[in-house]
């Protein structure tokens, strides 16, 4: 498995605090679909990003976005613009 | 499996519902005898989820002046304002609406579905920024899907928070916030002052959605912006006309001196059929009826207060302070669901809201008081509620003592 770099531990990180402890998540991880969550845990988790990054994910990319990894990538893009 | 294979989470999420009892999206009155009593399966059934804040479906110089449109200008107008043009009566809808709030420009859409959709998707656009409460209507986001600003949510009702996600956008680009006078699911206003106030330090747009407020809140019934003190801050006010007004509709007033050019850009408003005369003269006699009679909002209030207050003693655990929308926050959606069956059974029927149509995953069953309640039909619900609570659960047994 691929080692996770920091950006994706911090992501894991936000996971496991929502997420039952037994569930593996890995930069494969696919957020809506492996990890039970529901949508309003979603979204909280994705504005807890958002203030710990200080940027803003605009909804219409969240389609994009499947795996931690994904998510990962669309952060760095958004830095890369600011 | 078809194509709508995609949906097996929902049909599996409502036939589960169905095993219950009886659900919403079944229930079927034979007769609407009021704006406060239908008839199901037989008997009579206390209405308490129909957003009739005013009571005036039934009004008598409402029900006349639509049934005049109706015979002089026939049932409907076979196509879109731009397309067949527009009636008299829509223009002077319009101009009454412009006038009610004290603004230059009015326009009427189909539904207030639409208004939402319409305007949010086309005021702001590319390079522009959306800002939503993250609590907001359903037309809200779908205006926010069909538009291509970028589209940023806050915290529901979070002034800060709105503040610090402005301040992270770039300077270029307009930007929009979006927020609703009363929420519709728990009853709860916005904190418009202070919105307003970051609004106007961020040099933003701001908009707001009184589909439950208009004709609720605010001296003249203006609603939110005009109990807050901030309509000069407001520069959208959407609302609709299927609530308050009794009727169907929606629109948006607006003091932008270019605003009628919407009406060759806002594509839910060109291409889609214009309000029916009948529906427009309703509408405009239920506006006259508001303002004239504000005997109606003052009835409406105490209404509320009274159910309210009937709930809460109860040891109820309530969405929101007294507004005409009361939200009992339930345990969980089997509770919920048992719980409106049992009322709808005893006579009483309330809307049953079920995440994630609910904020924060929430089972409610919500309540919308009307003017039109009789103090009798309040107090009957109070007991309906407070017995159901007890089978159930809810509430501990009151000792007697509590119930002198
Ligand atoms: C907050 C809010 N906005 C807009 C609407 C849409 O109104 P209409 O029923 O007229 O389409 C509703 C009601 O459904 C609502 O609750």
């Amino acid at each position: 498995m691929h080692a996770l770099d920091a950006l994706e531990e911090r992501i894991v990180a936000e996971l496991r605090a929502v997420v039952d402890p037994n569930i593996e998540i890995s930069r494969n991880t696919d957020i809506s679909r492996d990890l039970g969550l529901d949508s309003l845990t979603i979204m909280n988790f994705v504005m807890k990003l958002e203030d710990a990054f200080d940027l803003s994910i605009p909804l219409e990319r969240l389609p994009e976005i499947q795996t931690v990894a994904d998510l990962a990538k669309t952060i760095r893009d958004i830095q890369a613009k600011v | 499996m078809t194509i709508l294979e995609k949906f097996s989470h929902l049909r599996v999420a409502y036939e589960q519902l169905r095993s219950l009892g009886s659900d919403p999206f079944t229930v079927r009155f034979d007769g609407v005898l009021s704006p406060t009593e239908g008839l199901r399966e037989g008997r009579r059934t206390i209405l308490f989820g129909t957003n009739n804040y005013l009571g005036l479906t039934f009004d008598p110089s409402c029900i006349e002046a639509g049934i005049e449109a109706l015979m002089q200008s026939g049932t409907g107008t076979t196509g879109s304002r731009i397309a067949n043009g527009s009636y008299d009566a829509h223009t002077r809808l319009e101009q009454a609406l412009a006038d009610f709030y004290g603004r230059r420009r009015g326009m009427v859409f189909t539904t207030g579905y639409q208004a939402n959709l319409g305007i949010i998707s086309t005021v702001v656009g590319k390079g522009d920024y959306l800002i939503l409460d993250a609590d907001s209507h359903a037309s809200i986001y779908d205006g926010a899907r069909l538009g291509t600003a970028q589209v940023i949510r806050f915290r529901h009702n979070d002034p800060e928070d709105l503040r610090k996600r402005l301040a992270r956008l770039p300077q270029a680009g307009n930007k929009l916030i979006v927020v609703e006078g009363i929420y519709s699911m728990m009853g709860d206003t916005a904190p418009l002052r202070e919105i307003a106030q970051v609004k106007a330090e961020a040099g933003a747009y701001l908009l707001v959605d009184e589909a439950h407020s208009l004709g609720v809140l605010g001296r003249q019934g203006r609603g939110l912006a005009e109990a807050a003190g901030v309509e000069a801050d407001v520069d959208f006010i959407v609302g609709t006309f299927s609530k308050t007004l009794g009727s169907i509709g929606g629109f948006c007033v607006s003091d932008l001196p270019d605003f009628d050019v919407l009406r060759v850009a806002c594509r839910p408003y060109m291409f889609t059929a214009s309000l029916p005369p009948t529906l427009v003269a309703s509408t405009l006699q239920a506006l006259n009826r508001l303002q004239s009679d504000p005997g109606l909002r003052a009835r409406l209030l105490s209404n509320s207060r009274r159910f309210h207050s009937g709930l809460d003693r109860l040891g109820f655990r309530l969405g929101a302070d007294a507004t005409p929308i009361v939200a009992v926050v339930l345990e969980d959606r089997d509770l919920a669901v048992a719980f409106w069956n049992r009322l709808l059974e005893a006579g009483l029927y309330v809307n049953l809201a079920l995440p994630p149509a609910t904020p924060d995953g929430s089972a409610i069953l919500r309540s919308s008081v009307s003017a039109a309640h009789t103090v009798q039909q309040i107090d009957t619900a109070i007991g309906l509620f407070a017995a159901v609570g007890e089978e159930l659960g809810v509430l501990s047994p009151r000792p007697l003592a509590a119930m002198a």
